[in-house]
């Protein structure tokens, strides 16, 4: 691949670093990442995905842009309330690097689309705020093969970990069935600090391009978990866990499960 | 002028740093282990900053000459510390 002048420009600082140089940029421009959720994760995340050069940018979200989203969810502005998060987000994306193709799409992911949604991308971005979202894509990841980048926040603290197929655990390791219904507000109801979902997606950003990149240690096997109220970095060791019900040595998990709406405060 | 013979030359005069190393980097990676770019500038800063930038990541500065009044060339051999 020969760049142009523009992408040369552009590009600079990342053909500079050993780890990426011109072979690296090129593997961030062929690459297509997908991004679950165009909200106050997916905004941070889209963002820094899209000026790094990331060559196809799907990004899925149904919603559209509430006066209340503005708090956190960056590239959102004043005059997109009302408008589709896609459509808002393809637009700020346009504006930052017009060598990505931004793939849009105006639909919930559930389980009859889900597979067709992530079969031609290289990475999953989980960027959503819901469990039986997070089920969903840990589990057709995990049939699909698909590395996944997973992100979470509440109040003021957060979570990150990189999920990579028939390697280390998967999301049900960790957690092997949701929540029941009532134990779980979503971030809509509960309440977050601005801030947080940006310091997790820019690390979602991160391994995202690690992983295209295959460069240093991702989070795999690791969950990073952040405490913004104190300040403070902590580390947990996770591992595939045998009795998995997806990914363990009897799984009784074959096929993708939609579990019912667990927010309690929608029903 | 160099004693050495170069497989390839770029010519960045008119470029200034970082994007002389820029160039000078992605021109090396199209080329061989052992190599040689022949890399003119004009600007004087980078006879300094390009070869450090080049020595950093493996590559083999071999000669650094005033050409012209204006001109500079920096010889360098691809991967030739690794």
């Amino acid at each position: 691949m020969n760049f142009s002048e523009e992408q040369i420009k552009r590009y600079a600082r990342h053909i500079i670093l050993p780890e990426v140089g011109g072979e690296g940029q090129e593997k961030l421009l062929s690459s297509k990442v997908l991004l679950i959720g165009a909200g106050g994760l997916g905004a941070p995340c889209g963002y820094y995905l899209g000026a790094a050069g990331i060559g196809t940018l799907g990004i899925v979200d149904y919603d559209t842009v509430d006066l209340s989203n503005l708090q956190r969810q960056i590239w959102h502005g004043t005059a997109d309330v009302g408008r589709y998060k896609v459509d808002s987000a393809r637009d700020s994306i346009a504006r930052i690097n017009p060598d990505v193709k931004v793939v849009t799409y105006k639909e919930g992911i559930n389980a009859a689309n889900i597979k067709d949604i992530i079969k031609d991308y290289d990475v999953v971005v989980d960027a959503t705020d819901n469990f039986p979202t997070r089920y969903l894509i840990n589990d057709a990841c995990h049939f699909m093969k698909k590395p996944l980048v997973y992100g979470s926040i509440f109040r003021f603290d957060g979570q990150a970990t990189v999920f990579l197929p028939e390697e280390g655990p998967c999301y049900r390791c960790l957690f092997p069935t949701p929540p029941p219904a009532g134990l779980v507000p979503s971030c809509q109801e509960a309440g977050v600090l601005g801030v947080l979902p940006g310091v997790i997606g820019a690390i979602q950003a991160n391994e995202a391009i690690k992983i295209i990149l295959g460069v240093g240690q991702t989070l795999n096997g690791r969950l990073l978990i952040y405490d913004a109220l104190d300040m403070k970095f902590t580390e947990m060791k996770l591992r595939q866990d045998k009795t998995c019900p997806l990914c363990g040595e009897n799984p009784t998990v074959f096929e993708l499960i939609e579990y019912g709406d667990l927010c309690e405060f929608k029903n | 002028m160099s004693e050495y013979k170069e497989n390839s030359e770029l010519n960045i005069k008119g470029e200034i740093c970082p994007f002389t190393f820029v160039k000078s980097k992605l021109a090396l990676e199209k080329m061989k282990k052992g190599e040689i770019l022949r890399v003119i500038v004009d600007y004087e800063p980078a006879i300094r900053n390009v070869p450090r930038s080049m020595e950093e990541q493996g590559h083999k500065v071999l000669s650094i000459n005033k050409i012209n009044d204006t001109d500079y060339e920096i010889i360098v051999e691809k991967d030739g510390k690794k």
